[in-house]
């Protein structure tokens, strides 16, 4: 399965893929509109110290501890592709405690949400990787699959 | 008294309706130009900074920046222009020489954009080239006189060293020290993909990049930064640099705060300590000394790797070059008063040397007359800007062309004419760590293998327009060129015709 993977040797932080994924996800045709004069909730983060910097994204884990940690049974697993459904989910977070990644966290209603790979959104593809000025975050199949 | 105030070069203009405050453009500015401010809750910016590199406006993602040339002038004067005049405010500041980066921007003639080129009609057909085989290779090196034989008849295939390019153009000399380590990468990988050469400029050769010898010509220059019997045995050519289109006579110095870690090793000088090329080699005061020296490197090498001599083009050019071609040298390169450069004083950058298309055609008209062209390849360089400057060099006599600005320009550079600041946003002209990762090499060397391939197709397209399909044939064919606009002169020097004649 294709997953998005960090080549951390690139990674400007210029956090562009924090911005483009909180549009691709925001379901409005504007970045604009979607973004200006707003709290943003992206799907990836960026994680800096001193002089490392890298994006952290749902590494949609083939045995994964947020599907298991669910109380309401929101998280499932669809073709590979880890998913929240909103209308399940209390807002406990216990996925987002649970993530040994930090790649849950809460979104704009207080339901979790995390990154889907944009299978379903305006982008079609995930927006960090199309928007990365430095090919710091790929979108390819690997064999290495945990 | 204090210092003369010059109002900044450019304004920032940031259309706040579009800016979601993602700071991308502070983040992104190594020279600190845009702030967030969280009072306000808006970003700010501070012009005085900005050299209008646009790496900010490429990055913004709500594309609301862009960055305008001041109209705040100095009383019109046609004789001080604003320039002239800011530029003794600078000097009455500074007390300092002036210094530049990158190529010649005054408004000289461009004569390539005056020569025009053929094409067939009627009697001798243009020709397809995507659907005909079309020849770009070209072999530089010295050539034989003429067909030799053994006494069995036999045809003597041995020649002199060559270097076998795919086509006729081939990656200038920038050193490691005046670009990245991230651009040199980008440079010795694409000339590898592509079958064609990059040169390492006078830095010496990172131990990295030995793999990319055969696609690599090393530099002999007045400092003998990092040359040594390796250095010299990677390479698919030695090139001696005696000058530099963007600063003949002048040497280089890269101040020692640049020389540390890998270019200091690369360079064989103490981290910390300035690099000075002298301006000239202190062996070399004569054509004979530079025969010693051509033939000590071609030693060195076992007589398996062609001899390139760059020089600048400069007065007298064609005398100059029959000297080279007489010294046992198997290529020789001219630099244009265009080339580009890391830094120079600006006087000399933009007041000395001569057109490289000029200098081309009086050196290859001259070595012709004195039955030597043979005896040398010649490539060109300071200022090809596209295939349409390739074609023309090559039909007024070049066997092949040196770009770099343009190389440049394809890893992203923007042309703001800073480098010596040391701060590229780009990742090119900068040692900085966090700045020289901004190039991946992966995306470099691609952009660099595409913009060849491109100019690759416009190379056959132009030639089978002219019913040439081997650019073997379109060296030194004049007569494919018509001057528009030029005098009697400089048709002369150019040896081509006026369109209509
Ligand atoms: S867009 Fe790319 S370079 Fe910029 S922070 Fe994200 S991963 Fe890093
Ligand atoms: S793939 Fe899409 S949703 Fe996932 S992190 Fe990237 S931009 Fe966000
Ligand atoms: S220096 Fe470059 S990045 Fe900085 S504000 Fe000016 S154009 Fe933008
Ligand atoms: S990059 Fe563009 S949108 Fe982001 S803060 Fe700068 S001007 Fe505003």
């Amino acid at each position: 399965m294709k997953r998005v993977y960090v080549n951390e040797k690139w990674c400007l932080g210029c956090h562009l893929c924090e911005y483009n994924c909180a549009f691709a996800n925001s379901g409005m045709t504007d970045m604009v509109k979607a973004l200006k004069d707003k709290p943003i909730y992206p799907r990836v983060h960026i994680e800096q110290s001193d002089d490392i910097t890298y994006a952290v994204s749902c590494r949609h884990c083939k045995d994964p501890l947020c599907v298991k940690s669910c109380i309401a049974g929101a998280i499932s697993i669809v073709d590979g592709v880890v998913k929240i459904d909103k209308t399940k989910c209390v807002g406990c977070l216990t996925c987002v405690l649970v993530c040994p990644y930090g790649a849950v966290r809460p979104g704009p209603t207080g339901a979790a949400q995390k990154c889907e790979l944009c299978l379903e959104n305006s982008c079609g593809e995930p927006a960090c990787v199309k928007g990365c000025p430095n090919n710091a975050i790929v979108y390819e199949e690997r064999q290495e699959e945990k | 008294m204090i210092d003369q105030y010059i109002y900044p070069e450019f304004e920032v203009v940031r259309n706040q309706n579009r800016c979601i405050s993602c700071r991308v453009c502070e983040r992104q500015c190594a020279n600190e130009v845009h702030r967030y401010d969280t009072d306000l809750g808006v970003m700010l910016s501070d012009e005085t900074k900005c050299v209008n590199c646009q790496r900010c406006v490429s990055l913004c993602p709500t594309h609301a920046l862009k960055i305008v040339k001041s109209d705040c002038r100095l009383r019109e004067n046609a004789n001080w222009s604003d320039q002239t005049i800011k530029e003794v405010y600078k000097q009455a500041n500074s007390g300092g020489v002036l210094l530049s980066s990158m190529g010649n921007p005054t408004p000289l003639p461009v004569y390539w954009d005056k020569i025009l080129i053929n094409a067939s009609q009627v009697t001798n057909p243009p020709i397809d080239p995507l659907r005909e085989p079309m020849e770009t290779k070209v072999f530089l090196g010295k050539k034989p006189e003429k067909v030799l034989r053994r006494a069995s008849g036999e045809l003597i295939t041995q020649m002199p060293p060559q270097i076998e390019l795919s086509m006729p153009v081939m990656f200038s000399a920038m050193s490691y020290g005046s670009i990245s380590y991230n651009a040199h990468a980008s440079l010795a990988r694409a000339a590898t993909e592509l079958g064609i050469c990059y040169n390492t400029g006078e830095g010496g050769l990172h131990e990295d990049f030995y793999c990319y010898g055969e696609n690599t010509i090393v530099q002999v220059a007045s400092g003998r930064f990092g040359v040594h019997k390796n250095y010299l045995e990677a390479a698919a050519a030695v090139e001696i640099k005696m000058g530099q289109g963007a600063k003949p006579g002048i040497g280089g110095h890269l101040p020692g705060a640049k020389i540390v870690g890998d270019i200091s090793r690369t360079r064989m000088i103490p981290e910390g300590s300035d690099a000075i090329s002298p301006a000239p080699h202190h062996d070399i005061y004569s054509i004979e000394d530079l025969r010693q020296l051509v033939y000590s490197l071609k030693e060195a090498t076992d007589y398996k790797k062609p001899v390139i001599i760059k020089v600048a083009a400069v007065h007298n050019i064609a005398a100059i070059a029959s000297g080279i071609a007489r010294s046992g040298a198997d290529i020789i390169a001219i630099d244009g008063f265009r080339g580009g450069t890391g830094a120079a004083p600006t006087r000399i950058r933009d007041n000395v040397g001569i057109p490289i298309e000029l200098a081309l055609a009086a050196v290859d008209q001259r070595l012709r007359d004195e039955g030597i062209r043979n005896n040398v390849s010649l490539v060109v360089g300071g200022s090809v800007r596209s295939a349409a400057d390739v074609v023309k060099a090559v039909a007024l006599g070049a066997d092949a062309v040196y770009v770099a600005t343009a190389a440049l320009l394809a890893l992203g550079c923007h042309l703001c004419r800073t480098c010596h600041s040391g701060k590229c946003n780009w990742g090119i002209a900068t040692q900085r760590p966090d700045l020289v990762k901004r190039l991946n090499p992966d995306i470099g060397s691609r952009r660099l293998v595409n913009l060849m391939n491109a100019w690759r197709h416009e190379i056959k397209e132009l030639m089978g327009a002219m019913g040439i399909n081997s650019i073997e044939c379109l060296r030194g064919n004049r007569l494919m060129l018509r001057g528009v606009g030029l005098t009697a002169k400089e048709l002369e020097i150019l040896g081509i015709s006026h369109a209509g004649e």
